[in-house]
């Protein structure tokens, strides 16, 4: 997707460190960020104004907790599974965190490897990440069902404050979403890499232009984004 | 020649040359095109169309105002729905998708000495998810009910309950249309960002970068950042019409009645709004900034006073004004703290917004100024500029605010500093560029027709809504009728308002066949008619060719602003000259 990996060009002039290397890179032509290429500036760039995003829902479900005069559900007992005939309070998204949290993991470890050129092992990280992306996503739609089931919607729910229902279909929605897009661009990246595209400058079928392994670095950024992003929904909505 | 680059320090290439997508076939070369250059033009012919349908509206909104009941095509819905659309196109898809997405498109790789923007495809989805939300927008005035008739600012409760115009459809669709804006703007946006961050030629360092491509750019990071307020806000709102939950509703009785709404947070809606809608301000006005310093700099051929505090300044009023924007709330309500902390941080905003007031003042100070039609522009834009800005110096202050707020005079001042200010430049900047995206030059006497007439006309129209506003005529009023402290002579004025805006509105005919006419038989206009040293009109072809430098990029050697250099042979240095004695 990017043309802009560095030449390896010797006559480039060694760079400083520390603040003066800051300023330096900043006063600097061609390029501010002097190690990152197009595509990896990109997706920092829109990673901030998705960071913006996800903060103003945040945010806004906070304050609709607050304006709203009618008692807040007890997420501990709402989102309690019955297991063995004991009730365990937010088991299901216990469970869900950790996987999406290990995924990053095996994300991490695939952007290590394609770095290396090993494309059979980055690939098949990327599709372990994609199935525990995969296998979030479909707890989620089990926690909806349950949820709907016992008769939780946008607009009411049978235990308190309406907010409850809307912030919660809302929130976990979007970033369900977030998600899912992630799970089905890595498989497609999964797919390049396992074919050599990367090694053999094949073009993307829209952009045209020659792929590299940074293509699975940007992939990882967007993941680890996503799951940081679950952090705070978990902290905020399930924990409070 | 030697080579004095490598002496003054021009280091070398650190990126590859990109390798452009080059089109097979018609409708790649002219459709669904992925260079830059015709995204621009894509980009400012949907704006502009749409843009006048805002015109025409505005002379329906004028036509009541001054003749309440006479045309029966404007009823009391219908008057709410055309200021509601008439301000939310020329706002969101007139000038912001004109100024970042035509003049951005166009300029941002020129400027920096590149071939395309960095991600050619996703800048052209950029402009097609634009034109379906321009098309969900106009698909609004053919929806049962109508377009929404909610005000601009989409207030809630009333932007969706019983009663406001447009809640069956309008309201749905106008929410869609922001929504699809925001997903097209994202796209287009970060190739701006990563272009002039990282897509620059060897030798254009950032300080070296013309104060439009500043311009543009501090807008576009702002957009990413305040676009993301509005697109929850949406979101939510739609969950609101749609799903029937209270993100926004509180509980409300219409007609003694309970409605299922209940537990949210109308001020929410109207910070989230808000803390987009004063960025929102300078995405449409640092962009102006930052072409009328270059025009201004070029026409009296001397270099910008002040480049860095320009830079500086832009950079300030960006990350300020995001912490303005409960300026838009005093009469909402709010803790006198923070009506006090607003109040300073706007007025905080004036200092360096009169720093770059007095810049271009100094740079026309003795300068060879040559009153061509984008000076004219240019010089009118700052009068406008600074009287908008004044009466929001006014409006800053809490007190003052108070009586003037939903007053015609709030009316005057927004249409001042953001409206006719930014229109000015728009017009300027294509008078100013015209011969480089077409090869020929722009009717001389038939432009300053054009300038007087929408220069002195906008006058004519804002001027008196002051003079209204501070009598309490009311805005959004569909008829003032029987009103004890309004006297009779406001109709009058009313009158003479609107007689103004037909004919500032129907000159704008004169723009246009000029535009029309000099495509065809305009005086050829070579390189750089207008002796410029930015990088743009230094191209090998004009119009400039795909990929914009033939064979090798440029190099820079100069700031954008080396006029009149003493010494020079030349009374201009372009940027891409080496320098013959090692200068500055
Ligand atoms: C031909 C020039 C224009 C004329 C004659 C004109 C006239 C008007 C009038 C009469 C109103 C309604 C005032 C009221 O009763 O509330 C209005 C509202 C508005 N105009 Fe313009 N306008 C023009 C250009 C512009 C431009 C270039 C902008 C771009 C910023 C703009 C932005 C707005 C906005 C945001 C509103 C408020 C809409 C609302 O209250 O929801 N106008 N204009
Ligand atoms: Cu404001």
């Amino acid at each position: 997707m990017t043309e802009s990996a560095l030449t390896d060009s010797l006559e480039a002039p060694p760079r400083q460190g520390g603040w003066h290397g800051f300023a330096a890179d900043w006063s600097s032509d061609q390029r501010a960020f002097k190690s990152a290429t197009w595509g990896k500036a990109m997706i920092w760039i829109f990673l901030l104004s998705d960071t913006f995003i996800f903060s103003c829902f945040l945010l806004s479900y906070m304050t609709v907790r607050m304006s709203t005069t009618v008692p807040w559900p007890d997420p501990g007992k709402v989102f309690a599974l019955t297991i063995a005939g004991r009730e365990i309070p937010l088991i299901l998204i216990a469970i869900m965190t950790f996987i999406l949290i290990s995924s990053s993991g095996t994300m991490a470890m695939a952007v290590n490897f394609g770095y290396r050129h090993d494309r059979v092992k980055s690939a098949v990280l990327m599709l372990a990440t994609a199935a525990f992306g995969a296998s979030f996503v479909g707890m989620q739609a089990f926690e909806w069902t349950h949820l709907i089931l016992e008769g939780v919607r946008p607009w009411g729910n049978p235990w308190g404050a309406a907010q409850f229902g809307s912030c919660f279909f809302l929130i976990t929605g979007f970033h369900g979403t977030h998600v899912t897009i992630g799970v089905i661009f890595l498989l497609i990246t999964a797919r390049k890499v396992l074919r050599g595209d990367f090694e053999s400058g094949r073009r993307g079928f829209f952009t045209s232009r020659k792929g590299r392994y940074e293509i699975v670095e940007t992939m990882g950024l967007y993941w680890h984004f996503v799951d940081l992003v679950w952090v705070f929904i978990f902290a905020l909505f399930y924990l409070w | 020649m030697v080579d004095i680059g490598a002496a003054e320090g021009i280091p070398p290439a650190e990126v590859e040359d990109v390798e452009l997508y080059h089109a097979k076939s018609w409708v790649t070369k002219y459709v669904f095109c992925q260079d830059a250059k015709v995204i621009a033009i894509q980009y400012s012919i949907t704006a502009i169309s749409i843009g006048l349908v805002a015109l025409v509206l505005s002379w329906l909104i004028r036509l009541q105002l001054a003749f309440p009941g006479t045309f029966s095509i404007v009823t009391p819905s219908n008057y709410y729905q055309f200021v509601t659309m008439h301000g939310m196109i020329m706002v969101i898809y007139l000038l912001t998708a004109l100024f970042l997405g035509g003049f951005g498109n166009y300029l941002i790789p020129l400027m920096v000495g590149a071939r395309d923007m960095v991600f050619p495809y996703v800048n052209m989805l950029s402009y097609w998810v634009y034109l379906l939300a321009v098309v969900v927008l106009v698909a609004s005035f053919f929806a049962p009910g109508g377009p929404t008739g909610a005000g601009w600012t989409l207030y809630p409760p009333q932007a969706i309950l019983e009663g406001t115009p447009g809640r069956q459809w309008g309201i749905i669709l106008m929410l869609v249309s922001l929504i699809l804006f925001i997903i097209g703007f994202t796209m287009g946006g970060l190739n701006y960002v990563v272009t002039v961050l990282q897509g620059r030629t060897r030798g254009m360092t950032m300080m070296r970068l013309p104060l439009t491509v500043w311009g543009i750019f501090t807008a576009t990071i702002l957009a990413l950042l305040a676009f993301p307020a509005l697109f929850v806000a949406s979101v939510m709102m739609l969950f609101d019409r749609v799903l029937g939950t209270s993100f926004f509703m509180p509980a409300i009785v219409a007609a003694g009645e309970h409605l299922k709404y209940g537990g949210g947070s109308p001020i929410l809606f109207q910070h989230l709004f808000w803390f987009f809608g004063h960025p929102e301000v300078y995405i449409v006005a640092l962009p102006a900034f930052g072409i009328v310093s270059d025009l201004i700099s070029v026409h009296s051929r001397k270099n910008i006073f002040g480049y860095r505090m320009m830079v500086w300044a832009l950079v300030a009023i960006a990350v300020l004004s995001f912490i303005v924007w409960g300026h838009h709330m005093y009469i909402s309500g709010m803790n006198p703290p923070f009506g006090f902390f607003f109040a300073t941080s706007t007025l905080i905003i004036a200092v360096p917004t009169a720093i770059k007031v007095y810049n271009w003042v100094l740079t026309l100070w003795r300068g060879d100024i040559h009153l061509t039609v984008p000076m004219l522009f240019a010089l009118g834009f700052i009068v406008t500029f600074v009287n908008g800005g004044i009466t929001g110096l006014f409006l800053g202050n809490v007190i003052v605010d108070v009586p003037l707020s939903a007053t015609m005079f709030v009316v005057a001042h927004f249409h001042m500093v953001m409206g006719i200010a930014p229109i000015l430049v728009v017009f300027g900047g294509i008078y100013h560029w015209y011969p480089k995206i077409t090869g020929r030059m722009l009717n001389e006497r038939l432009g300053q027709i054009h300038f007087w007439i929408t220069f002195l006309g906008a006058y004519l129209i804002y001027f008196p809504m002051h003079y209204l506003g501070f009598i309490g005529v009311p805005r959004r009023y569909y008829e003032l009728g029987e009103t004890a402290f309004v006297p009779a002579s406001a109709a009058t004025l009313n009158v003479a308002i609107t007689a103004a805006a037909l004919i500032v509105g129907a000159a704008q005919t004169v723009f246009f066949f000029n535009v029309i006419w000099s495509l065809y038989k305009g005086k050829l206009a070579g390189g750089n008619p207008w002796r410029a040293a930015s990088l743009e009109w230094q191209t090998p072809e004009t119009p400039p060719g795909h990929g914009n430098w033939g064979k090798e990029l440029p190099v820079v050697y100069r700031w954008a602003y080396d006029y009149s250099v003493p010494g020079a042979g030349q009374d201009f240095l372009p940027q891409n000259q080496p320098p013959a004695i090692p200068a500055r």
